[in-house]
């Protein structure tokens, strides 16, 4: 074919096409690696291993038997395969299970935080101290397997409210830990939950006690930092009665060939009368745009117990990165009237997967569970949302409504929607409504006619049926999920 | 202001030729008003004028206020000041109406290199184009034409014309679902958008929005052609005797 030849079939395509394929060839902002001296376990992974994890964790002896526990169940598990994601075997004898910065940090003074440490989290737009500050957002900042930052610890303690690493929170409040860890995902629960069990580095902690709202937003950064690094972390946030916590988490890592693990678990628990509301953007690094080579491996177990009266746990999450999410926050309803809600937008574009939805499980009387579900996929992707809602005998007078939208942009992507309604008494009731659209040239045609840019009109439909989700995220979040999915969708009209 | 240079365009996907070489001029400061049958092409045109990409120009030129226009995207030929009033107003849902509107607003600002409007300046913009149109501002906290009513979505489309203030306004059977009342609106806002500098192309299947939007030239088209041209009388005319009679006579 001759260059002549190739320019008239390049003409022939349409306008929108050609900038398409410029969107999609967008690049990953968080992209880059922070040269800092790390001390690495060695690969692999036996009980010295996990000795070796819990002997740096300085942990008490409950925690070493937990884990060498939850390894003895893991060495009896298999992958689990029913999900509808395709991923080579992962070899974990090739991932190094302990990853730290060598500079100890002393926790309170961000001066003494490694200034390289400091600038990743300014490039990821997170300055530990002045602007969070300013939004009046405590910030815990994971960092391959530690914490490395905690702000605001000391003013929210005089609130009685503690938020500090994991680690931290095991030599200091190790009855609280020991009660509450594995209440709600036990290690028996999956094969990932086993395995954080086992390997878990660090997480965040965060206790609010009897009747206090929490003065501020709470907010943990994860990023993975080394290469064949997996992140094990694990969040623990327990709400006495009466009371209430918002909880954000936001994640990036660097770009690399070769695919890093992710197997996070997360436990909420909420007495009477409590409220939690745990919002998640995941942008983890999604893989080579071309060859879909690298990335994250997003397989996270989040569960949240209702165990109150009247108790409420809300997740909300924006999942954009990862080349593989695989998760299901969930609601145990127990407490009689309590309340679950689920609020997702996930977005595929390239090649990434995500198979990913919620579970409600109705215990108590008059529980009352929301979903709203939104999956985009674009490019090559695949987007599934998997739930279960199931009304046990108990739950009489029980009640769910859930939403599943799915919205298509180009043709080469793919969508499903597998929901699961399990009503085992009469007095239930549960609503289910979805749709799939594609993104109408029409409606791109109708606002660009307006004299608004392609990427523009397209950032704006994509948004405008997220809505419903965006609405419950805090507005600081909102805005910075909009702008996420702005960028993910750049030249990705087809 | 708008030339028309033997304008041929098919729907890409059936590869069905619907123009088949339009001749049009308007001058500045002229109204036109396009009849025709139904699958005429007369809304094809508007459509291809605004740069819908469900059609491809075949051959012809676009000549906006002096500038060829059938190279540009559909956001640039707004940016120029083309303006086309959809016969059917696209839904788009959690859009909020007002954003939507100093979007485009702002949208053309910035093409001019003036500065964009804040919520609040564009609040002030916007009374004067509200009033204009007769619309509540309860519709601009609906999300865009949103489970609109028929004549909610027209009555729209010219508040969004009256904000843009374009060069040339295509107004695409404005007149279907609107009764005698919201018909006299729209004229009265195309007489108060009306100067010496700018242009209107009305499109219609029947003459009686012509009694509120005077135009100073009458085409009629059939079968992808202009086949007569005239003052308003050809409207009553079309109206009266219909199109059979037409095209033979050109």
């Amino acid at each position: 074919m001759t260059e002549k030849d190739e320019e008239m079939i390049e003409t022939m395509q349409s306008k929108h096409d050609k900038t398409i394929d410029e969107m999609v060839n967008k690049d990953y902002e968080f992209g880059f690696q922070t040269d800092i001296e790390t001390e690495l376990a060695p690969k692999g992974l036996n009980e010295d291993t996990i000795r070796f994890i819990s002997k740096k964790k300085n942990e008490p002896e409950f925690m070493l038997e937990f884990r060498l526990k939850a390894y003895k169940h893991w060495l009896t598990m298999k992958e689990p395969e029913w999900s509808v994601v395709k991923y080579p075997p992962i070899d974990f004898q090739d991932i190094h299970y302990y990853a730290a910065p060598k500079k100890k940090i002393e926790l309170e003074s961000m001066d003494d935080v490694d200034p390289e440490l400091k600038r990743t989290f300014e490039k990821l737009g997170i300055p530990l101290l002045e602007q969070k500050r300013m939004a009046g957002v405590a910030v815990d900042a994971i960092f391959d397997s530690v914490s490395v930052a905690t702000t605001y610890k000391k003013k929210l303690l005089e609130h009685g409210v503690v938020f500090c690493p994991i680690s931290e929170a095991l030599e200091e409040y190790p009855e609280l830990v020991k009660k509450y860890m594995g209440s709600v995902v036990p290690h028996t629960d999956n094969f990932y939950a086993a395995l954080n069990a086992a390997v878990f580095t660090d997480g965040s902690f965060v206790y609010i006690p009897k009747g206090v709202k929490c003065p501020m937003d709470l907010s943990s950064y994860f990023r993975i930092n080394t290469e064949n690094t997996g992140q094990f972390e694990r969040t623990l946030i327990i709400c006495e009665e009466k009371a209430s916590v918002t909880y954000l988490e936001g994640c990036t890592a660097p770009m690399f060939d070769t695919n890093q693990l992710h197997a996070a678990v997360v436990e909420l628990v909420a007495l009477d009368d409590a409220s939690i509301d745990y919002s998640t953007v995941q942008n983890w690094y999604a893989g080579d745009k071309e060859t879909g080579k690298g990335g994250i491996f997003n397989f996270v177990t989040k569960r949240g117990k209702c165990l109150g009266a009247r108790s409420k746990i809300s997740w909300t999450q924006i999942e954009t990165g990862s080349a593989i999410t695989w998760k299901y926050p969930s609601c145990l309803l127990i407490g009689d009237d309590s309340v679950g809600e689920f609020y997702s937008v996930a977005l595929t574009n390239h090649f990434q997967q995500a198979d990913t939805g919620t579970k409600m499980i109705h215990i108590g009387k008059n529980t009352k569970s929301t979903i709203i579900s939104k999956g985009i996929s674009a490019g090559k992707s695949a987007n599934t949302y998997r739930g279960l809602v199931q009304m046990n005998k108990s739950a009489k007078g029980a009640r769910n409504y859930t939403q599943c939208d799915s919205m298509l942009i180009g043709d080469k992507c793919s969508a499903n929607t597998l929901p699961t309604i399990d009503i085992r008494n009469q007095s239930a009731q549960c609503e289910h409504e979805a749709s799939t659209s594609r993104v109408g040239e029409d409606q791109l045609f109708y606002l660009m006619s307006r004299g608004i840019s392609l990427d523009e009109a397209l950032a704006t439909i994509v948004s405008g049926f997220c809505q419903d989700v965006f609405k419950k995220l805090p507005d600081e979040f909102a805005v910075e999920a909009n702008q996420l999915l702005g960028l993910q969708l750049e030249h990705s009209v087809g | 202001m708008l030339e028309i240079k033997n304008l041929h365009a098919k729907i890409v996907e059936e590869n069905l030729p619907i123009l088949k070489g339009v001749n049009l001029t308007i001058k500045a400061g002229e109204t036109h008003a396009i009849m025709g049958p139904n699958g005429s092409g007369k809304s094809t045109l508007s459509k291809v004028l605004a740069g819908d990409p469900a059609y491809e120009i075949t051959a012809g030129e676009i000549i906006l206020d002096g500038k060829p226009i059938q190279e540009e995207s559909e956001t640039d030929r707004a940016l120029m000041g083309l303006f086309m009033a959809f016969q059917y107003p696209v839904e788009v849902p959690g859009v909020n109406n007002g954003s939507f509107l100093r979007m485009a607003y702002n949208a053309q600002r910035k093409f001019r290199e003036e500065e964009e409007v804040d919520p609040l300046e564009f609040q002030t913009v916007l009374e004067k184009k509200l009033n204009l149109v007769g619309m509540d501002e309860s519709f601009l906290d609906r999300d865009l034409n949103f489970g609109f009513s028929g004549g909610e979505k027209k009555r729209n489309e010219i508040l969004q014309m009256a904000v843009l203030d374009p060069k040339v306004a295509i107004l695409d059977e404005t007149d279907s679902g609107l009764d005698v009342d919201a018909l006299k609106s729209v004229g009265e806002v195309v007489s108060a958008l009306k100067r010496p500098d700018n242009a209107f192309l009305v499109i219609t299947h029947y003459q009686r929005l012509l009694n509120y939007i005077v135009p100073d030239v009458v085409h009629a088209m059939v079968d992808g052609r202009i086949v007569q041209t005239g003052d308003k009388s050809l409207a009553l005319t079309l109206d009266e005797h219909g199109y059979e009679t037409v095209g033979t006579a050109s």
